[in-house]
């Protein structure tokens, strides 16, 4: 499949209030390209919760609901749950949130809607950060990274979302990146005609939050795959299959990129280079990206 | 890096005598000043400045900053800091203050001195996450379920942020009840020139710590070193046995949930220790009043738009005084009914659909009218607005 083979039809329609270069918007033209007009979305608070309306515009085509910040898997149980006393079943219901709403604050309403088996899509959009209210540390951001609440660059690692979904036993889960549209959208169609609970993770670089320039977004997307700090997977059952670069790295087909290739282009690892080059936290950072992918390998393989 | 008080280190870190400053970073200031060693906090507008001042700021005097994962865990960490034996604060807006209720109502119940700053934003709900509003004046005092008394102060200027945060923190730690500074949008996004006080102006009170033997130390009741009913603080750790529940619990701190007179001696204590002090706790500034026939009684950010109507009724023949609250929680209430007696009309502007007018119709009302002047909308009220009122409109 190439990008002209994705449907015509647009449901995130002009009047976005997204900064140039945002890549919610890029993987949100994708979702609802996969997904189509029969869908409902609940958002909770995250950039896309003021990017998608601000009045008098509104970027969405499809019924959507804006609910607490804690609580976008807990709306959409409810959400599905009204559908079908109705016996609707031909309603995809999208849970979208950012990273902050999926690993912090949303993590207990997600876990309690995957245990349930709620019959529904939930979509992580994953830019590291708590973007909508200026750039604050959140669960997804990585070592070493600077945030306003992280200013000499985060001292903890990210936490692996994936593994923490794969525990829950679902029928569907998988990671994406905004720069592969094609393995986004194959997965969402996917995804899409399964029944259950159904995560998906899409790696979203952020040109503010990360300090990159705003054309670069999906550059530093396809570094995050190339140097292996995001890998593309997808599980199904309970049987795990990496996809594109992150199958050959996988493999062992090609070598992973040095991590320093994708962090010194973001202005939030700029301490770690100027003044002076801080080889061990780079160090850190190599290892223990080295760390998953053996995890990944031991597991997987 | 241990934390020990140091005011003059503190003044280091915060720079300059007088500054140009935000008033959210003026509560950062106040925080620091007044021997805050913890924060946990969680991104929120607009607040989140709060929390960013801190992560700078609290690691160079040797306090913690932890990022929450959100505003529950936030204000339950703050207990908890506060018990490990640190003077603790959050800062939060609308959303976020209602999710930290539950774990307010703990602080209440099980005495725990901390500080909440709430940036006010409009409500219900997310609202106007940008702009100011006056709407959890009442959700301060009634929020949580059960009784229990709150303190609130509400500033009008950014130097009143630090000023009140200190001053929070000092009622809280006296009467071991969490304390709140309710600024707003308005108030916590504006710059002002602020005069940080000298080491030898600060006024900081520290909570009493249990020093009576170990074996006689008895955690919830009447201090047993002093004449009060805010008892001695026993920090975990140092050697006392402490047992900390939001259950209704009898003097020793152990559950007593079928019990009606622990309940009942337990409530009544830990809110007249605070109602007791009422008249003490009164702080307002009062304007014109010598000779009112019109007053405005207000608070916070909306005090200033009511000045300057009181400045142009004044300029117009029009006897109007202004009654500024500073401390909101505990109400005063001889005060207000005082000023009832004197004046024909009491008019309250607030940036919501009238809240405090209630407190000030149950102690104003048999003696003057008594006006809501509302504005909602995360506008503040124009002085002309105000004006209006005076001349009847």
């Amino acid at each position: 499949m190439a990008i002209k083979d994705l449907p015509i039809e647009e449901c995130y329609i002009p009047g976005s209030a997204a900064c140039p270069g945002c890549p919610a918007t890029m993987a949100l033209r994708i979702v609802y390209k996969a997904l189509g007009k029969n869908t409902v979305k609940i958002v909770p608070a995250c950039c896309t919760a003021v990017i998608e309306s601000l009045h008098p515009y509104t970027s969405f085509d499809i019924p959507t609901m804006n609910i607490a910040f804690e609580a976008a898997a807990a709306g959409a149980s409810g959400v599905e749950a009204g559908f079908r006393m109705q016996g609707k079943t031909d309603i995809t219901v999208v849970a979208w949130a950012g990273d902050g709403g999926t690993y912090d604050i949303g993590i207990q309403a997600l876990s309690g809607a995957l245990e349930r088996n709620t019959n529904f899509i939930y979509i992580c959009y994953n830019n590291e950060i708590y973007s909508n209210t200026g750039i604050q540390r959140s669960g997804a951001t990585p070592y070493g990274a600077w945030t306003t609440t992280t200013v000499s660059g985060k001292t903890e690692f990210r936490k692996e979302m994936g593994e923490i979904i794969q525990a829950h036993h679902i029928p569907y889960a998988a990671q994406a990146c905004i720069a592969y549209p094609e393995d986004l959208f194959k997965k969402l169609q996917k995804a899409k005609i399964i029944h259950g609970p159904r995560y998906i993770e899409i790696m979203a670089p952020c040109p503010p939050g990360w300090r990159f320039p705003m054309e670069k977004t999906v550059e530093m997307g396809t570094m995050a795959v190339e140097t292996g700090a995001w890998a593309l997977y997808e599980v199904e059952n309970d049987k795990v299959t990496f996809n594109g670069r992150s199958k050959l790295i996988m493999e062992g087909k090609v070598e992973r990129k040095p991590i320093e290739d994708w962090i010194k282009y973001q202005g939030r690892f700029r301490h770690l280079f100027k003044p002076k080059k801080d080889i061990k936290r780079i160090k850190a950072i190599e290892d223990h990206i080295d760390q998953m992918w053996e995890r990944y390998r031991k597991c997987y393989l | 890096m241990k934390y020990k008080y140091d005011p003059k280190r503190i003044r280091e870190v915060l720079g300059k005598k007088v500054q140009f400053l935000l008033g959210d970073m003026a509560c950062v200031y106040g925080g620091l000043l007044a021997g805050c060693s913890f924060f946990g906090g969680y991104p929120i507008t607009p607040a989140s400045e709060v929390a960013e001042g801190m992560a700078r700021r609290l690691p160079r005097v040797g306090g913690t900053y932890i990022q929450m994962e959100d505003e529950i865990g936030s204000m339950a960490a703050v207990i908890g800091a506060a018990w490990g034996g640190a003077k603790s604060m959050t800062a939060t807006s609308g959303p976020g203050f209602s999710l930290m209720m539950e774990n307010y109502g703990f602080a209440a119940m099980t005495e725990t001195p901390c500080v909440i700053v709430n940036v006010q934003r409009t409500g219900p709900s997310t609202g106007q996450p940008t702009l100011g509003a006056q709407g959890d004046m009442m959700q301060v005092r009634w929020g949580t379920h059960g009784d229990f008394e709150a303190l609130a102060l509400a500033p009008s200027t950014v130097q009143e942020c630090m000023d009140f945060t200190i001053e929070a923190f000092n009622l809280s730690e006296k009467y071991r009840n969490p304390a709140c500074v309710m600024t707003d949008g308005e108030v916590g996004h504006l710059r002002e020139r602020i005069i940080i006080p000298d080491e030898k102006d600060l006024k900081i009170i520290d909570r009493v710590t249990a020093t009576i033997d170990k074996e006689k130390y008895i955690p919830f009741t009447n201090s047993q070193t002093r004449k009060s009913k805010v008892p001695d603080f026993a920090t975990f750790g140092t050697g006392y046995r402490t047992y900390v529940t939001g259950l209704t619990h009898n003097e020793k701190g152990f559950p007593a949930t079928d019990k009606q007179p622990d309940h009942e001696r337990l409530v009544k204590r830990i809110t007249t220790k605070i109602t007791d002090d009422a008249d003490k706790l009164v702080m307002v500034e009062q304007l014109n009043l010598d000779d009112a026939d019109v007053a405005f009684v207000t608070y916070g950010a909306t005090a200033r738009p009511a000045e300057s109507a009181m400045e142009m009724g004044r300029k117009n023949g029009i006897k109007v005084g202004l009654l500024r609250l500073k401390i909101v929680w505990p109400f005063p209430d001889k005060l207000v009914t005082n000023l009832a007696k004197d004046v024909d009309k009491i008019i309250v502007p607030e940036m919501n659909l009238g809240q405090m007018v209630h407190p000030v119709r149950e102690f104003a009302e048999n003696h003057c009218e008594v006006i809501s002047a509302p504005k909602i909308g995360g506008e503040m009220h124009l002085p002309m607005e105000l004006y209006k009122y005076l001349e009847g409109k």
